[in-house]
């Protein structure tokens, strides 16, 4: 494929949606440019561009813009920027609200980010397994945790490649010092693409909401020399305390207080030792998997390193 | 974890033999709500610390209201933990936990002058709960490690709290060297007892 073509049919992709115009006649005109008048491609690129800009109506800004810096999975650390992304989906999840089409994990060898697209956006489906390259996509961040969304503007192309999708695990260990607040039964806003936990019946973004019940630990594991907070999602700490989101909710009715959840949980699981791993997703690691360490420990090699002293 | 972030501080592994020494406490600001920090003579500061050990004893020392105190022993001194109606909940435990029983606290480090001048040094703690052996033996692998490794770096040029340590005690660290020894020491004994019973056991098993 020509120079020319790709620029032609990569203008072709930005303007489909505001011009009915095709590749060729695209073409024709970045040929005038670079042929006879023997301007460079990027600039007569701009031309043609500024060209359909002006008979479509419409700001650059609303354009997918072409030169995105092409980024990684664990690089994205800032909101609001237009960036180019060739990632395999790992993972997809259920949408939380109708807005929202596809929900997910994209990975490359650098690690994970989660992905949203939307309804209105009218894009191809993903599938699972698949490699794709996104052009234009937003990143985002909430609560110190990055995604990429994907928006009208954004090209998929499938790659036929396999991505080795890179281990941004962590394990660490320590004694559980602390079950912070926001632990146990909590209530989180159901509003579309939200989540968040509710304070006393009130989300921040949303005011007072009917809350939908989920379980969870917000924890910090000590080793005496590094805090790590962790946090534990329904399956984790049913998995760890054997409380059922459903027997929670039980045990929280027959106190007639949500906090009895978390109270029995600090009585039974602090002070005692864990390993957790998972990845890491701004200063947490997320528990995919907890173990109590509760095989007997070897103080040999302390003992003859104190004894040396 | 990034830097930025305001971080949790570490909740320090001290020996009961230490931490009763570290009669110093100290604020790194004017601030009123500043953390209270105690010194340890091996040359850290503790806003908390984590400990493990037999609890041997409870009392409701009160007057007015319920002031429970706790005895908790490892193997180098006795920790006193006192917990009143602002802990609500290590004071339920010390008043439910039937003793002797295996306890781990997490708590802030107090001192007291008494009357007569001396400094009593206690844990005020923030969770008290019921672990196993195994809990136990741990934690007394570990708070070895760590003082061991805090009487290593004790010389290190820049160890600010180390120099504070020698100013503020005059402390030989000999001594935390030794009773980690003894801890360590202690933990052997007691898996050879536990090995001798499990030779008895299948003794038995084999006989029957």
């Amino acid at each position: 494929m020509s120079d020319i073509q790709q620029t032609a049919e990569q203008l072709h992709d930005q303007f489909s949606e505001h011009l009915d115009v095709d590749v060729k006649e695209i073409k024709e005109r970045l040929e005038r440019y670079v042929d006879e008048y023997k301007i460079p491609l990027d600039e007569a690129r701009r031309s043609v561009e500024s060209h359909y800009l002006d008979e479509a109506g419409i700001e650059r800004d609303e354009l997918g813009r072409g030169g995105n810096p092409t980024v990684q999975a664990a690089d994205v650390d800032a909101p609001d920027e237009w960036v180019d992304i060739t990632a395999k989906v790992v993972d997809l999840w259920d949408p939380r609200s109708d807005s929202v089409a596809q929900v997910g994990l994209l990975g490359d060898e650098s690690g994970t980010i989660k992905f949203t697209k939307w309804a209105a956006s009218d894009l191809d489906e993903l599938d699972e397994g698949k490699v794709y390259h996104l052009g234009n996509v937003v990143t985002d961040e909430y609560q110190g945790r990055y995604s990429v969304k994907l928006n009208r503007t954004t090209t998929i192309t499938e790659v036929d490649e396999d991505i080795e999708v890179g281990d941004d695990e962590t394990t660490v260990e320590g004694a559980l010092v602390d079950i912070q607040s926001g632990s146990g039964l909590i209530k989180r806003c159901p509003e579309e693409d939200c989540t968040r936990v509710l304070q006393n019946g009130r989300c921040s973004e949303h005011g007072e909401v009917e809350g939908e019940f989920d379980l969870r630990i917000k924890g910090v594991l000590d080793d005496g020399t590094e805090v790590h907070e962790i946090i534990l999602n329904e399956e984790a700490t049913t998995e760890l305390t054997g409380v059922t989101l459903e027997e929670a909710k039980q045990q929280a009715m027959d106190a007639l207080d949500t906090t009895v959840v978390a109270d029995e949980m600090r009585e039974t699981l602090l002070g005692k030792y864990y390993r957790v791993s998972g990845p890491t997703l701004g200063r947490y690691v997320l528990a995919n998997d907890i173990d109590e360490l509760n095989d007997p420990v070897d103080g040999e090699s302390v003992l003859i390193k104190a004894r040396s002293m | 974890m990034s830097e930025s972030a305001p971080t949790r501080e570490v909740a320090r592994r001290v020996f009961a033999d230490e931490f009763n020494d570290a009669t110093f406490t100290f604020k790194e600001s004017d601030d009123e709500r500043a953390p209270l920090y105690s010194l340890l003579p091996t040359g850290a500061k503790a806003n908390r610390v984590f400990l493990v050990g037999t609890l041997t004893e409870t009392e409701d020392v009160g007057e007015d209201s319920e002031y429970w105190r706790g005895r908790v022993v490892d193997p180098t001194g006795t920790f006193f933990v006192y917990a009143g109606q602002y802990q609500p909940d290590a004071a339920n435990a010390l008043r439910e936990l039937d003793t002797p029983a295996y306890v781990a606290i997490v708590g802030k480090p107090r001192a007291y002058e008494t009357e007569d001048g001396t400094v009593n040094v206690s844990v005020r703690p923030e969770s008290i709960t019921e672990v196993d052996t195994a809990t136990r033996d741990r934690w007394v692998v570990e708070t070895a490690a760590r003082t061991v490794e805090r009487i290593e770096a004790f010389d290190e040029e820049g160890n600010e709290y180390a120099r504070r340590a020698e100013e503020e005690y005059d402390l030989p660290l000999r001594r935390y060297t030794q009773a980690a020894i003894d801890a360590l020491e202690s933990l052997d004994e007691a898996d050879g007892d536990d090995g001798s019973a499990d030779a008895r056991d299948e003794g038995v098993a084999e006989s029957v």
